[in-house]
């Protein structure tokens, strides 16, 4: 025999033997037949094949918890609360969980074992991750470069997302570039408007993605969308709010004004600051001048830096008008979006005023 | 000297001291530095491998002498080493989980840890290189087994002791001073050496 057969054959043979052996093992031994995950407190109940570890039975079903190692229990990363039915604390868990976490049923997905109904809880953020085949409802030019774009989901699927947040825009292979590409923008829409949702994409200059929206996307066409991501959201607390942005960076806050009104929040102050080089670089300053009408809660204020026609506006870089309305800063919380020279600056000038770091949120366009 | 008229006896302590497979090769690195956090975490792991390298040592002897020599299939050694070490650990595993859950606990639940472990496989690597009988293999596969324990059980008792009154500096705190410790530690071992000779 040719010692490429044998060797095929030896170990066929080998692994043939040991894959029955394991197969008699696991009938006799690990069959435990269908058990069920309940996943934050029945928001979602998945129907599962006991036996096997918890991380690899929800990434069997599409819920992916973070891991490192792969389920070897080295990085200690794929954390989760098991409300109910994970059997005792396990000696391979207890190097990677604080006092803390111990007293909140915290475990390591890849350590347990689904071998009875169980019940866990994981980050919102997760389940509510999605990849979506939308449709282009609506295309709106807002200036010679920045288009807002309203992408309506699939009939019957809803898209839960925290204002701030983003999600991934796909473009299709076109011209020359041949293979699918992806980029993130905020989303400007509000989360209670959730069949659909709007991104505010300004162009750049032989940009992969946006060049595909500037000069291939039309209204009617089909757009795949991964979200939402990010931890650029409006935090629950009960400052008075200052918001930031220049150019598509709107997109965050508006999300962020509009779901205030949604939920009825009126006892936080807050005030947007919108920098723009000169008028016809602003955009939707009709609607927040009516929001800012009807909510006497809020204020707008659009500044423009090199602008010497006549207009109603603030005169003037971002930084300098912000630093122009306040004092002191320091019970106060920001929220800024846009370029990171922006960001930056900005920063600078709300530190100087007082704020706390902490209380300076930001998502930096790069 | 000839290999194979030492004495097994020989060989099971040289594989603890001399030969120590984590302070004298350094293999089985990743799990040693991540649970040695905890003593009685080491214990169990220490304990399962003394139970896998015990049991898969032998085993890939018979597998490698009696299957891929015959055959003349020696370069496929890695890959079948692999497969017997997996699927031994995969049914014991299997098998304790099933028959007592107190077992379980204290060395069942290691097993899946050192499936993929390099001191396991390096303990059946040196035992074809070095050509060892089928009882010194046994021998050496129980030494390397509680060499490694040895060490981890070391480690972790002064890691737990550190954490209590030393202060580490922020750079070194973790496997950076784990793995200064565990230098030192080989050091001392070499102290050992003319104890006994194997290789």
């Amino acid at each position: 025999m040719s010692p490429i057969i044998t060797a095929i054959v030896v170990i066929s043979a080998l692994t043939g033997g040991l894959t029955i052996l394991l197969l008699i093992a696991e009938y006799f031994f690990a069959n435990y037949g269908e058990v069920t995950v309940d996943v934050n407190a029945g928001e979602k109940t998945l129907k599962v094949k006991g036996g096997a570890n918890l991380l690899a039975t929800l990434a069997s079903q599409k819920l992916f918890l973070p891991s490192g190692c792969g389920g070897r229990g080295s990085c200690g990363t794929c954390k989760c609360r098991v409300v109910d039915g994970g059997g005792p604390l396990l000696p391979t868990e207890t190097p990677y969980l604080s006092d803390e976490e111990r007293k909140t049923s915290v475990r390591l997905a890849c350590q347990i074992k689904v071998k009875n109904d169980i019940k866990i809880q994981v980050p919102e953020e997760l389940l509510s991750i999605k990849e979506f085949e939308t449709v282009i409802e609506k295309i709106t030019d807002f200036t010679h470069d920045i288009k807002g774009i309203r992408f309506k989901l699939p009939e019957g699927e809803t898209i839960k997302f925290r204002a701030g947040q983003f999600a991934n825009l796909f473009s299709k292979p076109y011209d020359e570039v041949r293979e699918e590409t992806s980029r993130a923008y905020s989303i400007s829409s509000a989360p209670k408007d959730n069949k659909a949702i709007e991104l505010i994409i300004r162009y750049v200059p032989n940009g992969m993605v946006t060049t595909y929206v500037f000069k291939h996307l039309k209204e009617g066409d089909k757009v795949k969308l991964i979200g939402p991501f990010g931890d650029f959201f409006l935090r629950d607390t009960d400052r008075e709010i200052v918001c930031i942005a220049g150019g598509s960076g709107l997109a965050p806050i508006r999300s962020i004004i509009l779901d205030l009104i949604d939920r009825g929040i009126s006892n936080r102050k807050a005030t947007f600051f919108f920098g723009a080089v000169t008028k016809k670089d602003l955009y939707y300053v009709e609607e927040f001048k009516e929001i800012e009408k009807n909510h006497p809660w809020f204020r707008f204020v659009p500044a423009l830096s090199r602008d010497d026609s006549d207009h109603p506006y603030a005169k003037g870089l971002i930084t300098d008008v912000v630093a122009s309305n306040y004092s002191d800063l320091k019970n106060m919380e920001a929220y800024l979006c846009g370029s990171p020279g922006m960001i930056d600056a900005c920063e600078k000038v709300l530190t100087s005023k007082g704020m706390p770091k902490a209380q300076i949120f930001y998502d930096k366009f790069s | 000297m000839d290999i194979q008229s030492i004495h097994p006896l020989v060989i099971f302590f040289a594989a603890i001291t001399t030969n120590n497979i984590l302070l004298t090769n350094f293999l089985g690195m990743c799990s040693f530095l991540a649970v040695s956090k905890d003593l009685k975490s080491s214990l169990g792991l220490g304990v399962a491998v003394i139970f896998v390298s015990t049991f898969t040592a032998p085993l890939n002897w018979l597998a490698y002498h009696k299957l891929l020599v015959p055959f003349g299939l020696e370069y496929l050694q890695y890959i079948v080493f692999i497969i017997v070490i997996a699927a031994f650990t995969q049914i014991i595993e299997m098998i304790i989980e099933r028959v007592s859950t107190l077992l379980y606990l204290t060395l069942g639940i290691f097993l899946p840890l050192i499936t993929v472990n390099c001191a396991i496989f390096g303990c059946v690597l040196f035992l074809v290189i070095r050509q060892y009988t089928f009882m010194q293999s046994i021998a050496y596969g129980l030494g390397a087994g509680t060499g490694w324990a040895l060490a981890i059980a070391a480690l972790a008792g002064i890691r737990t002791r550190m954490e209590k009154k030393s202060k580490v500096i922020a750079e070194l705190e973790g496997p950076g001073i784990a793995l200064i410790i565990t230098g030192i530690m080989a050091m001392a071992f070499i102290g050992f050496s003319g104890i006994v000779k194997i290789n």
